[in-house]
């Protein structure tokens, strides 16, 4: 790859600019973030996004959603964008946080610091089982059985109705949290608190990303086979992605349990986990800021459409019409299908293609495009990572996507090509 | 003695089940390597339609009952003919992206169904026979057993008879063995996966029908519900083999109901253990081949 070796006369050229860029996008996340915490003292009337001027509570709580999300998405992202991990229970992670802290609080009357942390651990021993289970099988046989343990767990709280409520849900033991975090009053605690834990969760991505483990995971995308022969453990190194993830969604949970003052069943089903795939995929795999779009984006979406359903103007239509358009998920799925088959690069990956093509940069391979051939080894690997402002234009982008060869998966492996 | 009996004949009947919706998401993931998420969808849909059916024609006569049976099978098929034509042949060779397609398919035709049925389950009602038990040495066996394993067993033979004996099964199953080179013997194996698609839908919409009938209602989620079962069953009997689908279908499902009945409910959880065990000890599964 000619990628790896830039020349020193265009790398000196590049670098003023390459330190700008660098510090770039730092300087918008902290000015965003401060925008952000700004909003509780501001009144900003955003017309069909909110339902309300931003200091009031239905906004903000609608807002800290859309944070609650991003969270979760940006701790699929590690999963599916960096290591490349099809799961399908990371609802378990998810609601797991939201039932344990929930019931902790309630059963064993803790406040809410020690009981937070007494359910992180349940969460982190509930990942280490699932995950060093489901790691045994890649690819397409991982996506099955993550989706039976979320199952398992969805029966489990489901069953027991007597810890959990059971279908009607538990409700927030209040008399154990804080008061400045109860009342609609306030919101805005809540709000600071949910932001304080996206930005969170979105240095840890941040950080594995960069980090050594983060490298690993994603050299085990590309080719787990030449990981192996190098020496290194790819299966370690899955299970701690799956580790952390699982821990960040299961912080995600909490705090949707403090927001919502209450859990349901839904937050452990399958379909929580498509929901999250789906935020994921809109927003582009693979770019930590397209999970955060694409979580927002999914639940104003989903807020507002519902809404949406009960206007007028769409009640009026005939039936053909009106019973499609008032089924919000009807309109997110038909759009989930047609970003995975015209737009394979979501919401951040199409931005990312058309600013690349404007400066002039190779772009990195990100989207689905990525995770192509993740069933088994891929061909010639790109360059892992993003490939940075590096000098000449190689050839770095991702492997043909309508590769005509065969790849071979772990299930074929052995009878490629026998006599 | 009767009770032994009970859960095991209602077990074997509840992976015959399995079985039908199972067969063909292993059909379909051993020769396309496609995780078919939507195959739920097709089972609802031909369940929905079969209702609709049962209700022109008189839901209480055997006629009615076989109609449906056979328009289930025929929506099955289409919609999955549709699936394959539409949103699967297009990502050709790309089985993330084929994955989510299917994901987002049954997001979008469950939300459909519950816009156009209603999200309460519709109750169903079939010839009275299905409601009566037959006693089998001691134990009252509902009949709707029988015909859910007569039904899977029919549906078994046919698939074994048409895979071993015509020239479009011989495909299917060169295919499943290696791809790559029954391509290169000139062959076209893209009419072989819509075929496969065909199969398997019509399967699960038998198997919608009689789920329909073994649930006595039927509701937009009737087909996630089982598919997760059936997902298991594909793991545990080997991707791709058609004789571990059968076996495992039987196992869990027997294993599961004498665990609800005599581990108090634990059903569903001993299968997940039984899945974790599979895994751990054997990864590719029953019958699979080796990984």
């Amino acid at each position: 790859m000619t990628t790896t070796t830039a020349q020193p006369s265009t790398r000196a050229t590049a670098q003023p600019t390459a330190r700008a860029t660098r510090f770039l996008p730092a300087i918008v996340g902290v000015a965003f973030i401060a925008l952000v915490a700004m909003l509780p003292l501001l009144n900003i009337t955003v017309p069909v996004i909110l339902p309300a001027p931003t200091y009031m509570p239905g906004s903000l709580a609608l807002i800290s959603l859309c944070m609650v999300f991003a969270a979760l998405a940006l701790s699929y992202n590690m999963l599916l964008g960096t290591a490349g991990m099809l799961s399908f229970g990371h609802a378990l992670a998810f609601g797991g946080g939201a039932y344990l802290l929930g019931v902790i609080l309630d059963r064993f009357e803790v406040p809410l610091v020690p009981a937070t942390l007494l359910a992180l651990v349940g969460g982190l021993a509930v990942a280490l089982l699932a995950g060093s289970i489901a790691n045994r099988v890649g690819g397409i046989p991982f996506a099955m059985v993550t989706l039976a343990f979320a199952e398992a767990g969805s029966v489990l709280v489901r069953r027991n109705s007597g810890i959990t409520g059971g279908e009607e849900g538990l409700s927030l033991a209040t008399e154990q949290v804080p008061d400045m975090l109860v009342s609609v009053a306030n919101t805005r605690n809540l709000y600071w608190l949910i932001l304080a834990m996206l930005v969170v969760v979105y240095l840890v991505a941040l950080w594995v990303d960069r980090s050594r483990l983060g490298h690993l995971a994603r050299a085990a995308r590309e080719n787990d086979q030449r990981v192996r022969v190098l020496g290194l453990h790819p299966y370690t190194a899955k299970l701690a992605i799956f580790v952390i993830a699982s821990l960040l969604a299961g912080a995600s949970g909490m705090a949707y349990l403090l927001l919502q003052s209450g859990t349901v069943p839904h937050a452990v089903s399958a379909d929580l986990t498509i929901t999250v795939l789906v935020m994921v995929v809109l927003g582009g795999v693979g770019y930590r800021w397209g999970a955060v779009v694409g979580g927002v984006v999914y639940t104003l979406l989903d807020q507002r459409l519902t809404v949406l359903a009960g206007a007028d103007a769409i009640q009026g239509l005939p039936a053909v019409l009106r019973i499609p358009l008032s089924e919000p998920l009807f309109l997110l799925g038909t759009m989930f299908v047609l970003v995975v088959m015209f737009l394979p690069g979501g919401i951040a990956g199409t931005v990312d293609k058309v600013w690349s093509r404007r400066q002039g940069r190779v772009r990195k391979s990100g989207g689905l495009e990525a995770l192509d051939g993740l069933d088994g080894p891929a061909g010639p690997a790109g360059p892992a990572g993003p490939a940075g402002p590096a000098g000449p234009a190689g050839p770095a982008g991702p492997a043909d996507p309508a590769d005509p060869v065969e790849p071979t998966d772990p299930a074929g492996a052995d009878r490629g090509v026998q006599t | 003695m009767s009770a032994v009996v009970l859960t095991l004949i209602t077990g074997v009947g509840l992976g015959a089940l399995y079985f039908l919706v199972a067969s063909g998401l292993s059909l379909i993931y051993g020769l396309m390597h496609v995780l078919n998420f939507a195959h739920g969808a097709f089972l609802s849909l031909a369940a929905f339609i079969g209702w609709q059916t049962a209700q022109a024609l008189g839901v209480s006569s055997w006629w009615a009952l076989l109609a449906s049976i056979g328009v289930g099978a025929l929506v099955g098929a289409a919609f999955a003919v549709f699936t394959e034509l539409v949103l699967i042949r297009p990502l050709y060779e790309r089985h993330i992206e084929q994955v989510l397609v299917t994901v987002g398919l049954a997001l979008a035709a469950v939300a459909l169904f519950e816009g156009i049925w209603g999200s309460d389950p519709l109750t169903v009602a079939g010839p009275p026979w299905l409601k009566q038990t037959t006693v089998v040495l001691g134990a009252h066996i509902p009949n709707i057993y029988w015909l859910l394993i007569l039904a899977a067993a029919l549906v078994l033979g046919a698939l074994v008879l048409f895979l071993k004996k015509t020239r479009y099964g011989m495909i299917i199953r060169a295919g499943v063995e290696n791809r790559a080179m029954v391509t290169a013997l000139g062959i076209d194996v893209r009419r072989a996966f819509t075929l496969v698609f065909a199969i398997g839908g019509a399967a699960a919409g038998i198997g919608g029908v009689l789920a329909m009938h073994y649930m006595t209602f039927v509701s937009a989620h009737l087909g996630q519900t089982l598919l997760i079962f059936a997902f298991i069953v594909t793991v545990v009997g080997g991707l791709g083999s058609l004789a571990g689908a059968a076996i495992a279908s039987v196992l869990v499902a027997v294993l599961q109901q004498f665990a609800n009945f005599y581990l108090g409910g634990t059903g569903d959880f001993i299968v997940v253990i039984m899945l974790a065990a599979v895994l751990l000890l054997r990864p590719r599964g029953l019958l699979g081949r080796k990984a």
